[in-house]
């Protein structure tokens, strides 16, 4: 799992490369726990590249979600492949997720 | 069609079983949606046994046997350590709101397993824990 960042103005993006699990979750959890997170009003996560994710790549979303809300900084996933999105959708995530298929929406949520 | 794979208990080697779940079924013609979910519930599973079963213990291993006759799948995957693991099978989908509210990172691999597959048990077997799996496959 490759984690690269892209700050620009407000938003920040990540781009995650490769699979998400419980030997690589660590990588994206130690860039979503970086205090200057906090400074930007959006945090995109691009999924193009994302071929899977288990609970422990969930896990990592979840476990920062309220404290991002609690910073109003949202967090908005596009990009993502159907099969990483079925993940999601098999335990309501994808009801309490903002999810996008494009970039373009992502930066309008 | 059948296939086994034994791996060490060591987080490093869950990418090895999803290439060798991913071959199988690739192999079977399944399709990618399908592959995906079956590769995710024996990754949980095997994800638990190396973490909390075995504390990942490299000096202990996994037996995995895949069996498919016709349509149905059937997933053995048996710890050889000596600390017997027996959680519940099948389990609810957890609050996750109340999951977001905590900050909580587990407490969903088996979800999503129960979810994805029709049987989940476990039991011991010459005093070790066996975990099955099975699915009608679409």
């Amino acid at each position: 799992m490759k984690v690269t960042a892209q700050p620009a103005d407000t938003t920040l993006t990540l781009f995650l490369d490769g699979e998400l699990d419980a030997s690589s979750a660590v990588v994206l959890d130690t860039e979503l726990n970086k205090p200057e997170l906090l400074k930007f009003k959006k945090v995109l996560i691009d999924c193009q590249k994302l071929s899977y994710i288990s609970s422990a790549g969930l896990g990592v979303f979840i476990s920062h979600l309220q404290r991002l809300q609690d910073s109003n900084v949202k967090l908005v996933f596009y990009n993502m492949q159907e099969k990483v999105f079925n993940v999601f959708e098999i335990l309501g995530l994808d009801s309490l997720m903002t999810i996008v298929p494009t970039e373009k929406e992502a930066q309008a949520a | 069609m059948k296939d086994s794979l034994r791996i060490h208990c060591s987080r490093q080697n869950l990418q090895q079983v999803r290439d060798f779940v991913r071959g199988f079924l690739i192999t079977a013609q399944r399709s990618d949606m399908v592959v995906n979910q079956v590769v995710l519930a024996v990754d949980e599973v095997v994800a638990n046994f190396i973490i909390h079963a075995n504390g990942e213990d490299a000096t202990q291993f996994l037996d995995l046997l895949l069996v498919l006759t016709n349509q149905q799948l059937d997933i053995e995957i048996e710890d050889h350590g000596s600390t017997l693991f027996l959680p519940a099978g099948k389990v609810p989908t957890p609050d996750l709101r109340a999951y977001i509210q905590q900050g909580r990172k587990g407490g969903m691999g088996m979800a999503l397993v129960s979810r994805i597959m029709d049987r989940v048990e476990f039991f011991e077997r010459n005093s070790h824990t066996v975990c099955h799996l099975s699915k009608v496959l679409a």
